[in-house]
């Protein structure tokens, strides 16, 4: 019963043959072997399978594969650019916003959907920005830190 | 999860022979993300999934003189972005901007969570106080079907099988109006433990012209609140006539106490919020 689906990824094109129950999270981890969105709760509530379709912030269990052809999906592995940490990824090692890291993934590329579109944000717009991915070790202090020291770097880098 | 067939059709006419050929065991996916929850629980187990998600021509938000058009692709987040939207119709862009997490907004649309008719989705009480309609198709025509009588029950609506949403309807409200919804939940984005939408219109003395009160989450599907609209009818709002209204309003609603809430606590919020946006809706008219 598999198909095959055609997904592009952090840049590279990939034909895959899966089920079509299956969701993005899955065909990334399960046949493709990129395995940053981690699959949590399954329901939507938890934010650990984030990605990012065009730029913007989904749930990659609530987005079924075959719904992604023709999208642009990144991971975290397609962050950085090979030749060091992104700015927001080194922010996070910085300011320790790293505790058991499952939520790691996903809290980075929320915080670089809000930082593309908002140069400047406020405590408030970061808390927004990530209120879809939970972390049940931090209590967010320190990666609502994290994401503001990210976002200064960005402007600077830029 | 489930095991189902996924359909890509590539236009509508070709979903609505799908819908046709698998009628009763077919399922529209959108956006999904209130049907893909359900899936997962099982809750609903259809044979096949019709994906629009990617049919281009239905995402739009027009402004017209009848009113305001919002097609069934249009995502929560594009609505809660849209200037003319923001400028306009401000109690629609409010609502979205507590609808769920980013990630649910920027995938998820608003005439797909009408569908859904989930007892908690915000945007039902707010688009039946607007007396919004929906545009519904299938390969034997087309047809509106006021919101009114859409919600037939807990997740059950009057769209029929073979039929696909393609538009919601927002008529243009008379001058001196005004709307606002607000909903008691946990966290700012949360889905509603209890929620009520009024739109309201005032003569030129400040009287009550017509009301239109809705609850969400307090009943198994979105509940309208007609004796406290004729309780505003004619009048000029005060202080005692709110109570009146707010108590009125919390008369029709039937919650159930889970672990969001005992029922009486839901009660309690529901007069609550009842005076706080027939207020907020009065004070917007005036200043129309």
């Amino acid at each position: 019963m598999k198909q095959l689906l055609q997904l592009k990824v952090n840049g590279e094109e990939y034909e895959v043959f899966a089920e079509p129950w299956k969701t993005l999270v899955e065909v990334l981890r399960e046949e493709l072997g990129i395995t940053a969105a981690k699959e949590s709760c399954n329901t939507g509530n938890c934010g650990a399978c984030t990605v990012l379709l065009d730029g913007k912030a989904v749930k990659g269990c609530l987005v079924l594969a075959s719904q992604a052809r023709g999208h642009d999906v990144m991971t975290l592995e397609g962050l950085s650019n090979g030749d060091g940490l992104h700015p927001i990824q080194q922010a996070f090692i910085d300011h320790f916003a790293v505790q058991c890291g499952f939520c790691t993934s996903g809290m980075i590329l929320s915080a670089k959907a809000l930082l593309d579109e908002n140069k400047d944000p406020t405590e408030d717009d970061v808390r927004k920005a990530i209120a879809g991915n939970l972390c049940r070790c931090t209590g967010y202090k320190k990666i609502v830190e994290a994401i503001l020291v990210a976002a200064e770097a960005m402007k600077q880098e830029a | 999860m489930l095991r189902f067939e996924v359909l890509h059709p590539h236009d509508l006419a070709d979903a609505f022979d799908m819908l046709t050929q698998h009628e009763g065991e077919a399922k529209i996916i959108a956006g999904g993300q209130g049907l893909m929850p359900v899936l997962k629980h099982r809750q609903l187990t259809p044979r096949q999934l019709v994906n629009i998600r990617n049919l281009s021509d239905l995402d739009y938000i027009v402004d017209g003189k009848d009113g305001l058009r919002i097609g069934a692709l249009t995502t929560h987040q594009a609505v809660e972005n849209s200037a003319i939207i923001k400028k306009r119709w401000p109690v629609l862009a409010e609502m979205e901007a507590r609808l769920g997490d980013i990630q649910t907004r920027n995938w998820g649309t608003l005439v797909g969570n009408v569908c859904q008719a989930s007892p908690t989705g915000d945007p039902a009480p707010v688009l039946l106080a607007l007396g919004a309609c929906l545009k519904v198709a299938s390969n034997r025509g087309e047809r509106l079907i006021a919101l009114d009588d859409f919600f037939l029950d807990y997740q059950k609506t009057a769209l029929k099988g073979v039929e696909i949403a393609l538009e919601i309807q927002v008529p243009k409200q008379p001058a001196r109006s005004g709307a606002a919804y607000h909903k008691e939940s946990y966290r700012w984005t949360d889905s509603p433990i209890a929620s009520v939408a009024a739109a309201v219109t005032l003569d030129e003395r400040d009287r009550v012209k017509g009301a239109r009160i809705f609850m969400q989450a307090v009943c198994p599907a979105p509940i309208r609140a007609r004796q406290a609209e004729d309780l505003l009818a004619g009048q000029q709002v005060n202080n005692g006539l709110l109570d009146q209204v707010a108590q009125a309003t919390a008369g029709v609603a039937c919650p159930i106490s889970d672990v969001y809430g005992t029922a009486e606590y839901k009660m309690e919020m529901v007069k609550v919020i009842t005076r706080q946006v027939v207020s907020q809706a009065i004070k917007q008219a005036q200043a129309a």
